[in-house]
C-alpha cells in the first residue's frame, strides 16, 4: 500500500501543531495584562460567529476561490441561533437546522 | 441569556467556583451539545475518506491525516492540493496559512488550562480544533474555571475518535457513502458554531464582537481567502469590542 503522503500528513501536522501548543505551552499565558485578557475574551465569540457566517454565506470551491452564497442554510442557521437565544438548546437548534436543511432539499 | 461572566482565569477575575452540582450540570450540556458535532464529524470524516481515496490516497495516507494533522478544512484544501499538483512546500505553507486560527484558541484557552502538568496540554493542543475550543470555552465559562475532563470530551469523544474512524471507514467503504447534506449535516458546522457563539454574549461587547468578527470574516473570505477571512474576524472582532463602553448611560 502506498505511504508516501504519510510523510506529507506528517509535515502538515509539524506547521499546525505548534500554532496550537504554543499558547498552551508558554509560561506566563494565564498571567496577562488586564486588557489582553479583556481581548481575549471577545475571540471566542468573534472567531466562531466569523465561522459560522463563513460557513453560511460564502461557498469555496476547490481552488479555494469564494463567492457570496444565498440559500436555505441562511434560514437554517438562523432558526438554530434563534432557539439557542430563546430556549437554550443547541442540540434542538442543531436538530431544527438539519431537520430544515434536509427537507428544503428534499422539495427540491 | 446568561449574565457577563469574566472569562480568564486571573482569580480576582473569577465568580466563586462552580459547586461539583453546577459542574456536573455543566458537563451535561457539554455532552448534549456535542451530540449534532458528532454526527457532522461522522458525516463529514466519511466524506473526507471518500474524497481522499478518490483522489488517489491510500487508506493508510488518508487516514494518517486524519490522526496527524486532525484538522478538516486543511484536510479537504490538502486533497485539492495534491490533486492540482502542488508541491509539498506550498501544501505544508498553505496548511499552515489555514490553521494559524488555532493560535487564538490556544491562546482564549490557556489561561483556564494553565494549571495542569506541561505534558497534559502538549497532548490537549494536539486535538484542539474549532469545535472543541467552541464546546470547551462555553463550557469553562459557565463554571468559571477550566475542567480537564470536559475538555478531553469536547475534543477527544465528540471530534477525535468520531473523525478518524469515519475516515477510515469511508476510505475503506468508499462510494456507497450518501452525500451528508441530504440529511442536513452539512449545516450542522455554521450552525454549532452560530449557537455557541450565542451562548457566548452575555454583554454589548461581545455581541458587538461577534457581529463584526462575522462581517470582517466574510468580507475578507470574499476578497481574498477563507482562512485570512476566520482571522482577521477573531483579530479585529475583539478589538473593536474593545472600544465600546461596557453599557450606555443614561444622561
Amino acid at each position: 500500500m502506498r505511504t508516501e503522503l504519510v510523510w506529507l500528513a506528517l509535515l502538515m501536522g509539524a506547521v499546525t501543531y505548534p500554532w496550537r501548543a504554543i499558547p498552551l505551552l508558554v509560561p506566563g499565558m494565564h498571567r496577562l495584562p488586564a486588557g489582553v485578557r479583556t481581548y481575549l475574551r471577545f475571540v471566542g465569540p468573534a472567531i466562531l460567529a466569523a465561522l459560522a457566517a463563513l460557513n453560511t454565506i460564502v461557498v469555496t470551491d476547490a481552488a479555494r476561490h469564494t463567492e457570496l452564497h444565498v440559500g436555505i442554510e441562511w434560514v437554517a442557521v438562523g432558526a438554530c441561533v434563534l432557539l439557542v437565544a430563546v430556549r437554550g438548546s443547541l442540540l434542538l437548534g442543531l436538530l431544527a437546522a438539519a431537520g430544515i436543511a434536509a427537507f428544503a432539499r428534499a422539495l427540491g | 441569556m446568561r449574565e457577563d461572566l469574566p472569562a480568564l482565569t486571573n482569580p480576582s477575575d473569577l465568580p466563586p467556583v462552580a459547586t461539583l452540582a453546577e459542574v456536573v450540570a455543566s458537563r451535561r450540556r457539554l455532552r448534549l451539545d456535542s451530540l449534532g458535532m458528532v454526527a457532522s464529524g461522522i458525516g463529514f470524516g466519511l466524506v473526507y475518506g471518500l474524497a481522499a481515496r478518490a483522489a488517489g490516497f491510500s487508506v493508510i495516507e488518508a487516514t494518517a491525516m486524519s490522526v496527524f494533522v486532525f484538522a478538516g478544512t486543511a484536510q479537504f484544501a490538502a486533497i485539492g492540493y495534491v490533486l492540482g499538483g502542488f508541491s509539498w512546500p506550498g501544501v505544508v505553507l498553505l496548511t499552515a496559512f489555514i490553521n494559524a486560527r488555532h493560535f487564538l484558541y490556544g491562546a482564549s484557552l490557556a489561561p483556564y488550562l494553565s494549571d495542569r502538568p506541561r505534558p497534559i496540554r502538549a497532548l490537549m493542543a494536539h486535538v484542539l480544533t474549532d469545535e472543541a475550543y467552541a464546546l470547551s470555552i462555553a463550557h469553562f465559562r459557565r463554571i468559571g474555571r477550566g475542567d480537564e475532563r470536559g475538555y478531553w470530551w469536547a475534543a477527544v469523544v465528540t471530534e477525535f475518535i468520531p473523525w478518524n474512524l469515519a475516515t477510515l471507514v469511508g476510505a475503506i467503504v468508499g462510494g456507497q457513502i450518501p452525500d451528508p447534506s441530504v440529511y442536513g449535516l452539512d449545516v450542522i458546522f455554521p450552525a454549532s458554531m452560530a449557537g455557541l457563539a450565542v451562548g457566548l454574549i452575555g454583554g454589548r461587547r461581545e455581541l458587538v464582537a461577534a457581529l463584526v468578527g462575522a462581517i470582517v470574516g466574510v468580507s475578507v473570505a470574499l476578497a481574498w481567502d477563507p482562512a485570512a477571512g476566520v482571522l482577521a474576524g477573531g483579530l479585529i472582532g475583539p478589538a473593536v469590542a474593545m472600544v465600546v463602553p461596557e453599557r450606555l448611560h443614561a444622561h
